[in-house]
């Protein structure tokens, strides 16, 4: 091996060191079709330069993916870009940018399961790609609110039509956003917090 | 102009069956279990040949890489000298997450690395640890 030692060891800089005193992780999934500004939104509001992670998972062979018509299953590596919140000495939050073939959403092992919440991002121009996401989490039990990434050429919907649109109860937030700017970005995890908080009230009242 | 109508759906009384299996079968890709067949009784219990590690598990390096340790183990101690999460380690590994799960499930059994279990949505959620998260972005 001719590589200089030390300077390949793969890691976190030492400025993205977490402290010892780190005892527990959370993370946030952040789902929505291809181009709706998931990454963007990781990467607005990471601490760390986003990274990335990937799954290698078996798929059936039928479709468009096949080769040649095989009938064995087919293997496709599957990357999510996520990012990372210091938020006190003992807490950190991860936020996880789904992938865009959204039929791997809900074969990654563990990527719903524990999450804290879900944060739902729609592109007005194409609303219908987020209802399968959505029917999946209520299924599943994940709390979520609704962001809508505001592109300038998007139909601009009142949010009284958007939530009749996707069907939501009145309780479930819908704010518009801009997912470029880290306060924007910020604003939607806090709506997803409070809403999170606000469940935990009502079910300890309950 | 009126956007498409969806149709709102209601919680699942199960939960969603566990998903396919992996392509790189924990079996095969976990070298030299076959020999040692009682660490992964220690670690994963009678039910799996992994240990439960999440995305978010913290992992923390327990000791110095041994003089028997592999590439990737001297890696993962050598990054895990402050706590870091699975999901970085299948980053900065260039290793799918299951790939890296099994990894770990040796040196945990090993007593290599130290698992912090990450913090889960529970029916009724912690709600220190909320504001505890609110008071963290405020500040971002």
């Amino acid at each position: 091996m001719d590589f200089n030692g030390s300077d390949t060891i793969p890691g976190p800089r030492a400025e993205d060191h977490l402290p010892h005193t780190t005892t527990a992780a959370a993370k946030i999934v952040i789902v929505g079709g291809f181009g709706v500004g998931k990454t963007t939104m990781v990467g607005s509001v990471s601490e760390i330069r986003p990274l990335t992670t990937e799954e290698t998972m078996t798929q059936a062979g039928i479709g468009v993916d096949d080769n040649y018509g095989s009938e064995t299953k087919t293997a496709t590596t599957v990357a999510m870009d996520f990012g990372r919140i210091r938020i006190t000495e003992q807490v950190v939050l991860y936020l996880f940018g789904t992938p865009g073939q959204e039929r791997f959403w809900f074969l990654w092992n563990g990527l719903f399961e524990g999450a804290l919440g879900a944060v739902v991002l729609v592109d007005t121009r194409r609303i219908e790609v987020s209802f399968e996401v959505m029917g999946r989490l209520e299924e599943g039990g994940v709390p979520f609110v609704v962001a809508v990434n505001t592109f300038p050429d998007g139909p601009r919907y009142p949010i009284d039509d958007l939530r009749a649109a996707l069907d939501l109860p009145p309780e479930i937030p819908i704010v518009e956003c801009d997912v470029r700017r880290r306060a924007s970005s910020r604003d939607v995890l806090m709506t997803l917090m409070r809403f999170l908080h606000s469940l935990a009230l009502t079910r300890s009242l309950t | 102009m009126t956007p498409p109508q969806r149709r709102r759906r209601q919680p699942l009384p199960q939960p969603p069956p566990p998903p396919p299996p992996l392509l790189n079968d924990p079996k095969e890709g976990a070298e030299g279990e076959g020999k040692n067949p009682e660490r992964l009784y220690i670690i994963t219990g009678a039910d799996g040949e992994r240990a439960p590690v999440d995305l978010v598990t913290l992992v923390v390096a327990r000791a110095e890489p041994p003089s028997s340790a592999t590439p990737e183990q001297t890696a993962v101690l050598r990054m895990c000298a402050a706590p870091l999460s699975v999901a970085e380690i299948s980053a900065y590994l260039g290793l799918p997450f299951s790939v890296v799960t099994v990894l770990l499930t040796e040196m945990l059994a090993a007593e290599l690395v130290q698992a912090r279990a990450p913090i889960v949505r529970q029916q009724l959620p912690d709600r220190s640890l909320l504001e505890a998260v609110m008071h963290g972005l405020q500040r971002l």
